[in-house]
């Protein structure tokens, strides 16, 4: 197992993880969402490809109810 | 023939921003409901063709938890992303990079706030993150003061609509600044609508009859006590602005002018 940073939190994932089985395992919707990887937007279409790697910084995040 | 022509008009009085015409001049927000039914039920009383979204990160630990695509359709209303709560052109840009890659469109709205008691914009910082965003691709809607000057950079720097607030954002205290509005719509290339201020549908009424493209408002209708039917009267309230701004009012007189005639009194 290795450390990342999920949202601010830490969370522990199997090593050579990527993105794609990472959203699987939180049951999140990838239509649905967006990534940064260490302050870097992953584009959709390379989930599949990025591998994640110890300490790596992740922000998920999606469209809420929000006005101002 | 004006009965028919005017019909005409007013269906053709569509605006535009950043290429795609919109009919209704009202924008809403999709914050502060009690829930995404109410939200769903709101918006669709508004008659909108846009609202806002907010862009936050999602709950890790409970997936399940009903999301507002599932009764906002994506592909039936506009999302505008926004970026409240941003108090720094990056964090600003950070949010609408990663919204762009989750709605998959480039129109997005632009606020960065300046001070957490007034929520009055920092427009510093909304420059520079305007200037990057331009760069990158953005079509900007941008939140900002009620200086004419500042409006007018904005244009500069490439934003599709400017938007200056009409009172404090929440605050409900309706359009406080007219001759400022006026100046910002008078000289204006793109839409220019009020964002934030409008308390109830008279407010709305008054920003449009100062010529503004549109109003956006979230809390007006989603604090009122009925909100369905607040949100039906700002449909309303901007629909007759509108026509008022386009009738063209009356001159303002200091005496009485009776409306009948004086002719053939007994």
């Amino acid at each position: 197992m290795i450390e990342i940073t999920l949202n601010g939190d830490p969370h522990q994932i199997s090593e050579g993880q990527n993105l794609v089985k990472l959203l699987q395992e939180l049951n999140l919707d990838p239509t649905k969402v967006a990534i940064e990887r260490n302050l870097e937007i992953v584009p959709k279409t390379t989930y599949q490809d990025v591998t994640l790697l110890k300490g790596d910084k992740l922000e998920i995040v999606h469209f809420i109810g929000g006005g101002k | 023939m004006g009965a028919v022509n005017n019909m005409t008009q007013q269906t053709n009085d569509t605006f535009n921003i950043a290429g795609k015409d919109f009919s209704s001049r009202l924008i809403v927000g999709t914050g502060k409901y009690k829930d995404f039914e109410e939200t769903a039920r709101a918006v669709e009383a508004s008659g909108v063709e846009i609202v806002t979204v907010a862009v936050r990160r999602v709950n890790v630990t409970d997936p399940n938890q009903p999301m507002l695509v599932d009764y906002l359709d994506p592909k039936k209303y506009t999302y505008l992303p926004n970026t409240a709560g941003c108090f720094t052109a990056d964090d600003a840009i950070r949010t609408l990079r990663l919204a762009r890659e989750a709605g998959g469109w480039n129109l997005v709205k632009l606020e960065v706030l300046g001070d957490q008691k007034t929520l009055y914009p920092n427009m510093i910082e909304t420059l520079q993150a305007t200037e990057v965003l331009i760069k990158e691709g953005f079509d900007v809607m941008v939140y900002c003061s009620d200086d004419p000057i500042m409006a007018k950079r904005l244009e500069d720097l490439g934003c599709c609509a400017i938007m200056p607030l009409g009172a404090p954002i929440g605050s409900g205290l309706g359009i406080q600044n007219p001759v400022q509005i006026r100046l910002i719509v008078e000289q204006a290339n793109v839409p220019v609508l009020v964002d934030a201020g409008v308390g109830t549908a008279s407010d709305a009424a008054v920003a449009m009859e100062l010529g503004c493209d549109g109003v956006l408002m979230n809390t007006a209708i989603a604090d009122a006590k009925d909100p369905i039917a607040m949100a039906r009267a700002m449909k309303l309230a901007v629909e007759a602005g509108r026509l008022a701004y386009h009738a063209g009012r009356m001159p303002k007189k200091l005496y009485a002018d009776p409306s009948s005639p004086l002719a053939g009194l007994i």
